[in-house]
């Protein structure tokens, strides 16, 4: 009857996998590879690229667009897709910003504010989703436009400045020689990690990308997973509103523009499948990085900021491509 | 017409196929036969050029021929019909027999006239009406595959493979089907013909030729042999009776799901059925006929215009599959693969998809220890087939995936299971375990609802039936009115098209 089950037996019976092995056939190996690369080309085009300095530097640097680049993944991972962050990150930043500045509110105001900002807007975007059955790509899209009017009308289209000084703290401050805002990236990344990778909710948010039929009829409540992972896109959006208002010391309401992008260009280079059901919170991890170190090299090697722009794209897109004959 | 002789085919170092015959002749009805994984879709890949062989002859007219490319297996003459089309859904029949071949005017415009004209033709020829103007995915899946059929004969094929064309079709229509494979057959086209039905080859077939496990068995006239020995052929041991005994009725055993009424659509008919503890109730009918939206209106994922329920006597309303999972109901759907499995995922994370209240470890974490036990000891109850729990699903034969789905619902407190179609497209062997085990499952209460459009399994496996028509049941019957006859006559309205 079942032979299939013997011709397997028989050939694929490799018992044990070797770490090299296993690497191998992650999908961390291309993002890996990637990272080391760029790093050695990087090395070899600046001496300053590889000391401590410049490292932190980087990893700093990258922490706003790393940290919304994790809310991203949970909602890639199901196969939607969230253009709003940027957005989101800018009203939250400015309405936090304009609460402790112009009503004289506490900081914890502000932050909480931030945070409920993000929140609410993920919520929003969930709920379109997943019970009106409308798409993420269009949902998202007006959800952007309609944050960034938002801002702008909050602050009469001007940077609100004058914060408390504390806030620069989230942007520029150290802990030891660490960044804080490095620290509180790879706090979000460790609990993104243990949600995935750990719990029952993080399975599901694989199998709606894989297979969302499959998953509600199996009963799974894949509504609420999809309002999840875009409240969890909102949150962090607005976490990395907190890191960007203490780095600029004000609320912008231009801040962010084309955020998005780089967040899915983190997720997409760190190996997550644009459809979903596939990928790991440590690829996207290393994708923000390679993307950093890209953007620092071509500073460090003086390039023409308009060019940077072109290059990056050329790298993502050859990435992609070798991604894909690789599977 | 069509020889092929000692063909090998290896993927890795696996062979696959180990030197298998087939002799078509011209204006012929040729059954290839075999379990799923007998090796018969990629002994067709092979004739129709899609794959190639790593060895052996493939004789088309008595001249040795080798195909690249599918494209030069049409050119040689040959057309398939595969299971799943390969039409564009939102293009017209005229339009998918002409794609990438299309009749153009001198101007380089498209020849519409021309085109539908030659369509008509074909059509003509077969005696298939069927509307030319609408999007293909408007059509019967029926007049669909008359579509595919008259594309292959539009390129002029006189070698075609039908890759289990009556599977989705309904009695009425295979038989419209065997119409047009005679004509087709009278004409000189030589056909091979591939279906699990076996009562299908006894009426349509001329010859035969049996695989198994990749091996050649033989081939024969159908004249020469009889069913049992087609199996026995086929699964190299003789099955006496697939199914189970049916144990008494108990008249008083609980009822658990009363669906009260049920409109699938505003205005359509309302049904109402008691579902008891211990027993196995079949939806029978056409395709078509409501069964799947019933099932899932009850489960709270389709929206029917109406559906009161209640399980265990107290009235329901459940919004989503998951609340029937909270009520004890559970559903093998009917595509494995589009509604029952996660492809990406394991054995095991399929398994444990809807089961982690079980193995929480400190309230939030999956416990990966309890998960792995509970999962292995569900493969065992239904005995699932694989190197291990980690294996990845899309490895597992057909029915083997089948009982992953159906081991998703054990460790929970299930009352009801819903099967729908619980064996289409695994092989005989795989039929027979899970019949066995819905048996088990009612021998343990389980009440089991089990939709299935192939007679003989209603007939063979319900306590009791319910037949559906057009959106509704008209008729429940039990006992010793379950005949092949009494349902068909429900299911069709009085006429009897075809009697299994």
């Amino acid at each position: 009857m079942s032979h299939d089950a013997n011709i397997g037996a028989a050939t694929k019976g490799r018992a044990r996998v070797s770490p090299l092995d296993w690497l191998l056939h992650s999908p961390l190996a291309l993002p890996l590879v990637g990272l080391i690369v760029v790093s050695v080309l990087m090395a070899f085009a600046s001496d300053n690229f590889f000391t401590v300095n410049n490292i932190l530097n980087v990893l700093r640097q990258v922490s706003v667009v790393g940290i919304l680049a994790v809310g991203m993944t949970f909602v890639i991972l199901t196969g939607g897709i969230d253009l709003s962050v940027g957005a989101v990150m800018a009203l939250s930043g400015t309405i936090a910003a304009g609460l402790m500045v112009n009503m004289g509110l506490p900081g914890g105001v502000g932050l909480a504010a931030a945070l409920l900002v993000g929140l609410g807007l993920g919520l929003f975007n969930g709920v379109l989703v997943a019970w009106g059955k409308m798409p993420a790509i269009i949902v998202t899209l007006a959800t952007m436009g309609m944050a960034r009017g938002l801002g702008l009308i909050y602050s009469g289209g001007y940077p609100i400045s004058g914060l408390p000084s504390w806030v620069s703290w989230f942007g520029v401050g150290r802990i030891g020689i660490i960044p804080v805002p490095v620290i509180i990236m790879l706090v979000v990344y460790a609990l993104a990690w243990v949600l995935l990778q750990r719990t029952p909710f993080g399975r599901h948010v694989y199998a709606i990308g894989g297979n969302e039929t499959a998953a509600r009829l199996s009963g799974v409540r894949t509504r609420m997973v999809k309002l999840a992972v875009f409240a969890i896109s909102g949150v962090t959006a607005s976490l990395a509103a907190i890191v960007l208002t203490g780095r600029l010391m004000s609320g912008q309401p231009n801040a962010g523009v084309g955020f998005e992008l780089d967040a899915i260009a983190a997720v997409v280079l760190g190996g997550t499948a644009i459809a979903g059901g596939r990928g790991l919170i440590l690829g996207t991890l290393i994708g923000a990085v390679l993307l950093g170190i890209l953007n620092n090299g071509l500073n460090l090697m003086g390039i023409n900021p308009y060019m940077q722009d072109v290059i990056k794209g050329m790298i993502i897109l050859l990435a992609i491509y070798i991604g894909r004959e690789w599977r | 017409m069509l020889e092929l002789k000692e063909i090998r085919k290896s993927f890795g170092r696996i062979e696959v196929l180990h030197g298998v015959d087939l002799h078509v002749r011209a204006g012929e009805v040729h059954a290839l036969l075999g379990e799923n994984g007998a090796g018969k879709s990629t002994l067709m890949k092979i004739v129709s050029g899609i794959i190639q062989p790593s060895a052996g002859r493939i004789i088309v007219d008595g001249q040795d021929r080798s195909f690249a490319t599918y494209d030069e297996a049409i050119a040689a003459g040959i057309g398939i019909v595969f299971q799943e089309f390969s039409l564009i859904p939102y293009l017209t029949a005229v339009e998918n027999m002409f794609l990438a071949r299309e009749i153009k005017t001198p101007l380089g415009l498209l020849d519409r006239k021309a085109m539908r004209r030659r369509a008509q033709e074909i059509l003509q020829k077969l005696e298939v009406d069927l509307p030319l103007d609408v999007p293909i995915a408007r059509l019967s899946v029926a007049e669909q595959q008359f579509v595919e059929i008259a594309k292959a004969l539009s390129l002029d094929a006189r070698i075609l493979v039908l890759d289990e064309p009556t599977a989705t079709l309904t009695p009425s229509e295979v038989e419209h089907l065997f119409k047009v494979m005679r004509e087709l057959r009278a004409a000189g086209v030589a056909i091979v013909f591939i279906s699990h039905h076996l009562e299908e080859i006894f009426e349509i077939c001329d010859r035969i030729t049996v695989l198994r496990d990749g091996e050649y068995v033989g081939s024969c006239d159908v004249a020469e042999v009889n069913t049992d020995r087609l199996v026995e052929m086929m699964v190299g041991r003789r099955i006496e009776n697939s199914f189970p005994p049916k144990p008494a009725p108990h008249p008083d055993a609980k009822v658990v799901l009363e669906v009260e009424e049920v409109q699938l659509r505003r205005g359509g008919p309302v049904s109402s059925f008691q579902l008891r503890a211990g027993e196995i109730l079949g939806f029978a009918g056409l395709v078509g006929s409501g069964r799947t939206e019933t099932v899932l209106s009850i489960l709270g994922a389709y929206s029917a215009a109406r559906c009161k329920v209640r399980i265990g006597g107290v009235e329901k309303r459940l919004r989503d599959p998951a609340d029937g999972l909270a009520h004890g109901i559970g559903l093998l759907p009917e595509s494995r693969k589009e509604q029952g499995l996660i492809t990406s995922f394991s054995i095991l994370q399929n398994v444990s998809l809807n089961n982690y209240g079980k193995y929480r470890q400190g309230h939030w974490f999956i416990d990966f220890k309890k998960e792995l036990a509970c999962t292995q000891d569900a493969m065992e109850q239904v005995r699932v087939k694989s190197q291990g729990a980690r294996a990845r699903v899309d490895t597992l034969s057909g029915g083997n995936q089948q009982k992953v789905v159906i081991a998703r619902w054990l460790n929970h407190d299930m009352q009801i299971l819903i099967f729908d179609e619980p064996t289409r497209g695994i092989d005989v062997g795989a039929k027979a375990e899970i019949y066995q085990l819905m048996r088990n499952f009612t021998a343990q209460g389980y009440a089991i609802i089990m939709i299935s459009s192939e007679l003989p399994e209603v007939i063979g496996m319900s306590d009791r039936v319910c037949v559906f028509r057009s959106g509704g049941i008209v008729a429940t019957v039990e006992g010793d009115a379950i005949t092949s006859e009494e349902i068909m006559t429900h299911a069709t309205t009085g006429r009897v098209d075809h009697v299994a």
